[in-house]
């Protein structure tokens, strides 16, 4: 069985949400982060199953949208494609409605939080598209800064085999065919990760993601990520 | 010449805001400037705060579930602000329009802050947001101005009346706290933001010559000596 944690301040990467009055977290906040084909489900699923087993109370989050949006409220409104600045500020509105209503009382409750994705894919899909880095950091300001982030690189040519023969077919955004990176859709999706990918690289010192192989096969790389993960929460006791 | 927030790039067109709260008579002003630009012969083009249903959608769907933070319900107003902003707002400054703004970003700054987020947050959010060329605040005692406004008894919206707030259980007593500390957010706005003040207790003819006053020095040299009296253009204007 576990012992109890004792309760920590939420830090934040700006000026926080100032009206809230319990700012204290009794669990961890553990993010997984890589593009689609990087192995993030998979891996999530047996941490969450090791960390059970080991007597945790887990929760996982993911970027999905939130109760509140629901979903294609916004597409429906429109025929035009929308704005880039547009598209940010609506999934931050559903990243904050899933931080203050799921995240922020789980962690108050002692709960381990397995992020499928955080705020770094959002920053890195709008970098990449010409929005500039400082104001999405900026945008961010209210977001936790997690205990530990780890990001699954696998080069983008390896990741284009894992999702077609997953899916049979690339996602439109993930391919970045918004761009108009390339007309040829097997190019644009090459561009567009490696345009992620690099995002993800400067983002790294700053947000203290850690870059872990996800090239490997999925028990390497649930081994190396569970080894970081216990010991950071053996270091909490 | 209008400018993004951030100092970035300057745009042909020229903007200008009205702010004030519900019952100031902004709204009244700016279509009388509205009708004296265009019978000018200028491109001009009105938006107003909250026009897309996304937002209207979205709250009143988060109000029946009690759902919406102070935060997720100013990010909802900054996408919808956003995509006008992106559709609209922004392209026509480029073509050189005369871009009418029934509230602006001041809105959201009063409103949010008002609802407990951080004005130096809020401004990053809007940052990428032109800095009006003028930006009208329309001074108005609250009392006066939730009079004008509540004399019907007109059904309240729960955000509107500033529910979520828990300032009372009464939604006209909560309408009034609410709107008193907006009025509060405005004034410490007005140097900073450099409002161009009008008295909202004037003659609605005395405020629009003001306000013509002001804006005469944004037409183009062609359109600079145009009557600008209230009645001569009512003459002047089209049919």
């Amino acid at each position: 069985m576990t012992q109890q944690v004792a309760a920590r301040p939420l830090k934040f990467y700006g000026d926080g949400i100032s009206y809230l009055t319990r700012l204290e977290s009794k669990g961890s906040l553990i993010v997984v982060e890589g593009p689609d084909g990087s192995g993030r489900s998979s891996q999530i699923d047996l941490i969450t199953s090791h960390l059970e087993a080991a007597g945790h109370a887990v929760i996982t989050t993911g970027l999905k949208r939130s109760e509140l949006i629901g979903s294609g409220i916004l597409e429906a409104k429109h025929k035009l494609p929308l704005g880039k600045k547009t598209l940010a500020l609506f999934y931050a509105a559903d990243f904050a409605d899933q931080l203050e209503h799921k995240i922020i009382p789980a962690l108050h409750a002692g709960y381990v939080v397995l992020a499928d994705r955080y705020i770094y894919t959002l920053m890195a899909r709008s970098s990449v598209r010409g929005i500039p880095r400082s104001w999405s950091h900026d945008l961010f300001g209210f977001a936790i800064k997690p205990d530990l982030v780890f990001y699954l690189d696998v080069p983008p040519e390896e990741l284009f085999h894992r999702v077609f023969q997953k899916y049979g077919s690339l996602d439109y955004y993930e391919s970045g065919a918004d761009m108009g990176l390339s007309d040829d859709l097997y190019e644009s999706f090459i561009l567009y990760q490696r345009g992620i990918a690099k995002e993800f690289r400067v983002m790294e010192a700053k947000y203290g993601i850690l870059r872990i192989d996800g090239g490997r096969g999925i028990p390497e790389v649930n081994a190396e990520l569970q080894k970081r993960i216990d010991g950071y929460l053996r270091s909490l006791r | 010449m209008a400018k993004e927030a951030s100092g970035g790039r300057a745009y042909k067109g020229k903007l200008i805001v009205v702010e004030g709260i519900d019952g100031s008579g902004k709204s009244t002003q700016l279509h009388l400037l509205d009708k004296w630009l265009r019978s000018l012969g200028l491109n001009v083009f009105f938006t107003e705060w909250n026009s897309s249903d996304v937002v209207k959608e979205i709250t009143s769907k988060g109000k029946k579930k009690a759902l919406l933070t102070p935060t997720t319900f100013s990010l909802l107003h900054a996408t919808d602000f956003a995509d006008r902003y992106e559709r609209n707002i922004s392209p026509l400054l480029e073509a050189g329009y005369f871009v009418l703004a029934d509230r602006y970003i001041y809105t959201a700054l009063a409103r949010d802050v008002v609802r407990g987020c951080t004005s130096s947050w809020v401004r990053k959010v809007y940052s990428f947001a032109a800095a009006p060329d003028t930006a009208f605040y329309f001074r108005v005692p609250p009392d006066i101005a939730m009079d004008r406004i509540l004399e019907g008894r007109p059904k309240l919206k729960y955000y509107e009346a500033g529910m979520d707030l828990n300032l009372s259980n009464d939604e006209y007593e909560s309408y009034r706290i609410f709107q008193t500390r907006i009025v509060e957010q405005y004034e410490s706005m007005v140097k900073k933001d450099r409002f161009a003040v009008i008295d909202g207790t004037l003659d609605i003819e005395e405020q629009q010559n003001l306000m013509r006053r002001q804006v005469s020095r944004l037409l183009p040299p062609s359109k600079g000596r145009a009557p600008i009296e209230l009645s001569k253009m009512q003459e002047a204007g089209p049919p």
